[in-house]
């Protein structure tokens, strides 16, 4: 009888993922409902110390595979170990964060398996034995309700949307042994971003449209780094070739649900609002008062943005020098 | 060195979607379609392989309703040649894992050293059918590739990672999914459009790829929907008044501490 619930977390350049903590959390709050116990595992190279962290968020048991060939991510490897993990505790419900390397692992687990599995979602629910899972499909428009069905239920939840908290657990850390699988992928280079920051991980996008008439972006850099926020960008600046393709946000590009997204000169097109539609707050920065994006926000103003970013810059940090 | 395209046929991304009177799916009548936007990378990427090396063949490949000809009659104007479309009237609903098993067993009955598939579709935005195809097929997978090289039956690729990029290497056959920069599709010229009504395009039955229909009904779901709805509604925007940018920027930020609580 499969009991339990699984938590699979992303440790990377020496640390938790944000979301590595926001997936344990809601773990815990689904075992304290099924009255289950929590796992949350761990692969990395010298990983066993930081993985007692995520105990203070509520994982009963962290299980860690260390070792120097698990440091980079390999598809094949991971994937062959969780699957060892999973047959062998028989977990009912596996949670995954939807990163680009966790969504991959999750669905080749889930093909193993033969499970269910739901990608991206934002809200989680039991009825009965059954887990439910809240999800957008159709660049945002539509929300779904999905039934995982099989055994284990795999969720991927998106970041940045459940809440990480904190509690007091008497967890305690298990070695788990495992037998390395051939990589097929050969990593030969990585090149890390400039940007530590994950646009699907900030708490803050600060955005840049069209109306930012060219690669100058440093209005919206000032801001964004003031809010320890990220810079993201609609297609058509990354099509300018103003911005790399790795800050696109909407619906051929990054899906982001920040609590503060801040639209700069951009109109508003329904594929940009599928990718941050559920932002928290949305401010609206626009010439045109006739821009569609005025529909979507809180709070919009018109005017110049290059007036404007830089003004409410200031601001802020008028606010935090009169602190 | 015949390359296989995974394709789907996708809602228009400017469509208006409405939920039908079940309220688990969307009416799709009176919808425009078009080919997944990913996939027209993975159909130009792969139609750049075989123009490379003056060999081989690029075949077309999507399961879904009659309505999908339309999408691969696209991806052979573009320059595909050959199109495969699995259908299969004793199928009623899919999810993205049943998808996978389908195409997989598909590509079984193709020729292919290399398969390319768009990193999501942007209907269901599942993000999970190529991962599953290339664990079903047991083959190496290369996830949002930004370019690739391909020498000696090794593919040598530049991926998006969550914090960067990295190049990694793998033996054919392998699949990779496409991500926005690795190419700019190519428009169908009209005499190509002409010429793709003569090209190849086949429709096969579940049982013509080896696959028993009984095992393809309602139970076999790994993900149903249960019910779809609108999102909410967002609030009214609250414009901010004000002469100078100064005085806006003042009210704004006012309202974000006060009212909103985001900063």
């Amino acid at each position: 009888m499969p009991n339990g619930i699984l938590v699979v977390t992303e440790y990377a350049d020496e640390r938790f993922r944000r979301s590595a903590y926001e997936v344990v959390s809601e773990g815990r709050r689904l075992a304290n409902q099924l009255n289950t116990p929590l796992s949350a595992v761990v692969l990395g190279s010298d990983v066993l110390a930081a993985a007692a962290e995520l105990k203070h968020y509520g994982a009963d048991r962290v299980l860690v595979c260390d070792a120097p060939e698990l440091r980079d991510f390999d598809s094949d490897r991971f994937t062959s170990i969780l699957f060892d993990i999973v047959t062998t505790r028989q977990p009912r419900i596996v949670l995954f964060s939807a990163s680009i390397r966790d969504k991959q692992l999750a669905t080749r687990l889930a093909a193993k398996l033969d499970a269910g599995l739901a990608m991206e979602c934002t809200g989680l629910a039991l009825e009965g034995e059954k887990l439910i899972a809240t999800r957008s499909m159709y660049g945002s428009k539509l929300i779904a309700r999905v039934a995982i069905e099989g055994s284990p239920q795999i969720a991927v939840l998106r970041p940045n949307v459940f809440p990480a908290a904190t509690v007091e657990s008497a967890g305690d850390v298990e070695r788990v042994e495992f037998k390395p699988a051939d990589a097929r992928v050969r990593l030969i280079e990585k090149k890390p971003s400039a940007s530590k920051l994950d646009l699907t991980e900030a708490d803050v996008v600060v955005s840049g449209g069209r109306g930012m008439g060219g690669p100058d972006f440093s209005v919206l850099e000032r801001l964004a780094g003031l809010l320890g926020g990220a810079i993201g960008a609609t297609r058509s600046a990354v099509d300018e070739g103003w911005r790399p393709h790795a800050d696109q946000v909407g619906q051929t590009g990054k899906v982001v649900s920040p609590k503060l997204y801040v639209a700069c000169g951009i109109s508003g097109a329904v594929q940009h609002m599928a990718g941050m539609g559920l932002s928290g707050c949305i401010v609206a920065i626009n010439t045109d008062p006739d821009a569609p994006i005025f529909r979507y926000a809180d709070y919009g103003i018109i005017g110049s943005l290059f007036d404007l970013v830089p003004a409410i810059t200031q601001e802020i940090e008028r606010r935090r020098e009169v602190k | 060195m015949n390359v296989v395209v995974l394709l789907k046929q996708v809602p228009d991304t400017e469509s208006l979607i409405e939920i039908n009177a079940a309220a688990d799916g969307i009416k799709a009548e009176n919808l425009k379609w078009i080919m997944n936007p990913y996939d027209e990378l993975a159909v130009e990427e792969a139609i750049r392989i075989r123009e490379k090396r003056a060999s081989g063949k690029v075949t077309v490949l999507s399961f879904g309703p009659e309505r999908a000809t339309t999408a691969i009659r696209t991806a052979l104007a573009m320059g595909a040649d050959e199109g495969v479309l699995i259908n299969d009237p004793a199928l009623g609903k899919t999810d993205p894992m049943l998808t996978a098993k389908v195409l997989a067993a598909a590509l079984k009955t193709l020729p292919f050293d290399l398969v390319v598939a768009g990193q999501r579709a942007v209907d269901d935005d599942s993000y999970s059918v190529p991962s599953a195809v290339a664990e079903y097929l047991g083959i190496p997978m290369i996830g949002m590739v930004v370019r690739q090289e391909i020498n000696a039956g090794t593919i040598r690729c530049e991926q998006s990672l969550q914090d960067g990029t990295a190049v990694v290497e793998a033996d054919l056959p392998a699949l990779l999914t496409t991500q926005r920069g690795l190419n700019q599709p190519r428009y169908a010229s009209l005499p190509n459009i002409m010429k793709a009504k003569k090209k190849p395009l086949e429709t096969r039955n579940l049982a013509a790829i080896g696959l028993d229909a009984a095992q393809f009904g309602p139970g076999a779901l790994k993900t149903r929907i249960l019910s779809l709805a609108f999102p909410p509604q967002r609030k009214v925007c609250k414009m901010i008044p004000g002469e100078t940018a100064e005085e806006k920027s003042a009210r704004l930020v006012q309202a974000l501490h006060e009212e909103a609580g985001v900063l």
